[in-house]
């Protein structure tokens, strides 16, 4: 005789996950109504409501123009990072090579090795070629930790996808070049989206380079952010953080909505 | 005639073979070229600053080769210190991330796929919200006038508010909250693939659920939860910013230890020596997991 359990014998189960996923998403809600807020106070609910600190954020230049350093860097970290991740997931999986792995390895190595160290090499180097605190060392260095996370979705899109199409154009006259970007890149175009965002964020969201790399007029806004967090706390960073919940949240979580309706749809 | 006809199809499929041998090598060597940008980016950002750390880490202001960084961070008690707190707080924050992140992905990987899909987003929506963000929300929710004390007292559980953040308490609920996701997400994945004609074929021969779970699904999602419970530590032992802020100067973490003697004094060698031990850790915990892994994979066949 099978035993089974019921949905009500796991009642602690689902409250369990109900409760963890409460704590998970609690800041998030949090500080969209912290950014209204009327008075100076971290007091939640807020005793009056504003828009003062999104009035505060953009008549102030040093908050704009940190921002638009960090959105300059992440830009170009996007256009850096992922033609190079698409290339080296490319070549990883069709090159057969003896070190593959190795490769493979030492691309992802970024996401293994503590940042903290990562930012003081890239400081010491930076400073021999005198270019600590320029955006092209930050970008460079951006690069370095996005360029994993482009080569690991984008490596699982090219394992759903079926070479032979390439190769049918490839024999039908078609470059290696224009085979790639005429058939294979748009049906793995998801993924590649994917990749581009999350170096987007990865490099908008980094903040122990940034503090060691950048300064002053260069300072990019996650380092301003930091630094005000450290000291005295400025209610601005709550309309600055709403601001870049939304930023960061709305485009995957229409890219996610777009992805459970197609797998919902009968093929 | 035949014999020679016979020669010369040899000689021509050694041909065709030796030149398809030939474009083959070319292509892989193509292939090659295309990972060369981001192989290049590594070794000059991450292999070579690396190298000279460790360089830095063997000789002392004058140049001459020492060991004196190492044996410093051995011989003084601020220094054990700083890697007991770490160590300790790293491996705690670890286990709460799974007593929490377990049942949450059992649950996931459980449910039809459109009401994962809708938990799923309470994963990712804070894994995709900066971590700064999500620091600052952290401060302000454990403030001692923070809306947790202030239900935690007007509920009348405690008399006076708790000492919740600017101590190792709030590290830890940051850190909690950061590592969820990254245990989760592999673990999920993992769990999706078990097959649950397993389950029920235990149940089938007279296993109550309890025991099926225990002998059939917990060691099957094993080397899911190993692979996402190690990278939650090694990416805890590096932590920096959440320390830095919801410690309130008062958790001292390895990384923080690096960044504030780099700041403070012009030599590198304290620094450096901290950062390979660090990296040292990393790799040996990365490496033993592989080996632990791949035997246990062996295992199961």
């Amino acid at each position: 005789m099978e035993s089974h359990i019921t949905h009500w014998q796991r009642w602690w189960l689902y409250g369990l996950t109900g409760l963890t996923i409460f704590f998970l998403v609690l800041p998030s809600l949090i500080v969209i109504p912290m950014s209204f807020s009327g008075t100076n106070s971290l007091a939640f609910p807020p005793p009056a409501w504003s828009f003062r600190w999104y009035e505060s954020f953009f008549t102030s230049s040093q908050w704009l123009g940190a921002t638009w350093v960090s959105l300059q860097v992440s830009l170009c970290t996007v256009l850096l990072a992922t033609p190079i991740g698409v290339a080296a997931a490319y070549g990883l999986h069709l090159g057969r090579f003896v070190f593959g792995q190795a490769i493979y390895a030492v691309l992802i190595a970024a996401l293994m090795v503590p940042v903290i160290l990562i930012a003081i090499g890239a400081f010491f180097l930076f400073a021999q070629l005198g270019m600590v605190n320029t955006k092209p060392a930050l970008v460079l260095c951006d690069t370095l930790l996005a360029v994993p996370f482009v080569l690991v979705t984008v490596s699982a899109g090219f394992k759903g996808y079926d070479f032979n199409q390439e190769q049918v154009a490839r024999s039908l006259g078609a470059s290696r070049l224009k085979a790639f970007f005429s058939v294979t890149l748009p049906q793995i175009r998801a993924s590649v989206i994917a990749g581009a965002f999350f170096s987007f964020i990865v490099a908008f969201d980094e903040v122990v380079i940034a503090s060691l790399l950048s300064g002053g007029d260069g300072a990019t806004l996650t380092n301003l952010m930091f630094a005000s967090l450290r000291n005295e706390i400025d209610p601005t960073i709550a309309a600055i953080s709403s601001l870049m919940i939304v930023l960061t949240t709305v485009p995957p979580l229409i890219g996610h909505i777009v992805m459970l309706r197609r797998k919902r749809r009968p093929s | 005639m035949t014999m020679a006809a016979g020669l010369w199809h040899k000689d021509q499929v050694l041909l065709n073979g030796a030149a398809l041998e030939a474009d083959r090598r070319r292509e892989n060597r193509q292939l090659l070229m295309l990972c060369s940008p981001g192989i290049l980016l590594a070794f000059f950002l991450l292999c070579l600053p690396i190298g000279w750390l460790f360089w830095f880490s063997f000789i002392d202001a004058g140049g001459s080769p020492t060991f004196e960084h190492y044996s410093r961070i051995w011989n003084e008690g601020a220094y054990i210190q700083i890697f007991i707190v770490t160590f300790e707080t790293s491996a705690l924050v670890t286990a709460i991330c799974v007593l929490l992140g377990y049942p949450l992905a059992y649950c996931l990987s459980q449910m039809s796929q459109k009401w994962s899909g809708i938990v799923m987003l309470g994963v990712l929506v804070p894994f995709w919200t900066s971590l700064l963000v999500r620091t600052y929300a952290w401060l302000v929710l454990l403030q001692r006038r923070g809306i947790v004390n202030t239900l935690l007292v007007d509920s009348g559980l405690v008399h006076q508010p708790l000492p919740l953040v600017n101590n190792l308490t709030g590290t830890i609920i940051g850190m909690v909250h950061i590592m969820v996701p990254f245990l989760v997400l592999p673990l999920y994945a993992s769990m999706r693939s078990i097959d649950g004609t397993y389950l029920r074929a235990a149940a089938n021969l007279g296993a109550s659920p309890v025991k099926a779970f225990w002998q059939i699904y917990l060691p099957l999602s094993l080397p899911g939860l190993i692979a996402g419970l190690v990278l939650t530590f090694i990416l805890c032992l590096g932590f920096y910013i959440t320390p830095a802020i919801l410690g309130g100067g008062r958790v001292q973490f390895i990384a923080q230890r690096i960044e504030t003697s780099v700041h403070l004094f012009p030599t590198w060698g304290p620094a450096s020596a901290l950062g390979v031990v660090l990296l040292a850790f990393t790799l040996a915990i990365l490496v033993l997991s592989q080996l632990l892994l791949s035997r246990w994979r062996r295992r199961l066949g």
